[in-house]
């Protein structure tokens, strides 16, 4: 394994992340061209954002004339799952220079996350899981910045291409992680809470449904595993 | 539109662009800047155990069972619910094979939007 095979296999695994994040940038292109941002100003915003659904956000605010605390404020807690993302990812990346980790932080999104966790559950010790990290990273960086082009400049003519349901291959490539990791009991008691929690509240604004499941489903899950360890010293005990 | 509104409007929003990436950066990365001066204890450790599994999770069931995002479509016409119920059988059949797993679901995806559905 060299740096570059390392870098080439991360960008290949995200490969299903690109096609999947594809519509949602073309979208967001389109919806700049149609609202109040010039053109250049949503290029800005994928290239120094680069945080997908607080920029679909934005969007909508800036046409409904809220002010920039709030604009920034619901940044804020739209982007905020991104600091659970790097606590996950942290045992990995903590040896790694300053300059690394500024710039594996700044490309940091909800699909490469999605590729690293599956990684590093299978590569726990990889020396060269930086360069892999990289890998997913730039690949999703380049087409978010391609298909946000591409929906700037033509985006107003392809209004069907949300009914096509490409984003079916971001669930395909997340059950594809998940579903390996639910032979753990407090695993599969965690994601059926966080599931049933995020269904019922996916009305809710700022993403808040995907909070209040995650920490719901944390939870759950924490429980099964203290209350198994409690058990199984008591069984110890008694023998 | 008046030419210094005009000009005044376009630096607010870029301003207001510039804003949104420093609070963005800042939440991703400063976990891993000042990683190694926290030390996390050990019952946090656990409880991120479970983030991967129950964002994931969390992120797919509504997209899966409302893809509308109007109500409940338990029903064999909603090919997200086909297609996610065939990802779970391949990925459990295959022994976790990633690509497979994707392959198969895409496949059942479309051919059930386009073919059956039509």
């Amino acid at each position: 394994m060299t740096r570059l095979s390392s870098f080439a296999s991360g960008a290949r695994d995200t490969v299903p992340m690109l096609v999947g994040a594809a519509p949602f940038g073309v979208i967001f292109g389109t919806l700049v061209a149609a609202g109040p941002l010039a053109l250049w100003q949503g290029q800005l915003m994928s290239l120094s954002v680069y945080a997908g659904s607080s920029q679909f956000i934005a969007v909508g605010l800036v046409a409904g004339h809220a002010g920039l605390l709030v604009i920034w404020l619901t940044t804020l807690i739209v982007n905020l799952r991104h600091a659970l993302y790097a606590a996950t990812l942290l045992p990995h990346v903590a040896h790694l220079p300053a300059r690394w980790r500024w710039t594996l932080g700044f490309f940091l999104t909800d699909e490469t996350f999605a590729v690293m966790a599956g990684y590093y559950q299978r590569h726990p010790r990889a020396p060269l899981g930086h360069w892999y990290f990289l890998g997913s990273c730039l690949s999703m960086y380049g087409n978010w910045q391609l298909w946000t082009l591409v929906g700037l400049l033509f985006g107003a003519a392809f209004p069907q291409l949300q009914s096509l349901g490409l984003d079916f291959a971001m669930v395909a490539t997340f059950i594809a992680i998940v579903v390996p990791q639910l032979a753990s009991l407090p695993h599969f008691a965690a994601a059926l809470a966080a599931g049933t929690i995020a269904y019922l509240g996916q009305g809710l604004p700022y993403k808040l449904g995907l909070m209040a499941a995650v920490t719901v489903g944390v939870m759950v899950g924490l429980s099964l595993l203290r209350w198994r360890a409690g058990s199984r010293e008591r069984v110890e005990e008694a023998a | 539109m008046d030419d210094a509104i005009l000009t005044n409007t376009i630096m607010m929003n870029t301003f207001m662009i510039l804003g949104m990436s420093a609070v963005t950066v800042f939440v991703k990365a400063a976990l891993f800047i000042l990683g190694d001066r926290i030390v996390f204890p050990p019952l946090l450790k656990q409880a991120l155990g479970f983030v991967p599994v129950t964002v994931l999770t969390a992120i797919i069931v509504p997209m899966i069972l409302s893809p509308h995002g109007e109500g409940l479509e338990l029903t064999w016409r909603n090919p997200q619910l086909v297609g996610a119920a065939v990802a779970v059988l391949a990925c459990v059949a295959t022994g976790g094979r990633q690509l497979l797993t994707i392959v198969a679901a895409l496949a059942t995806f479309f051919v059930w939007q386009l073919g059956v559905l039509g």
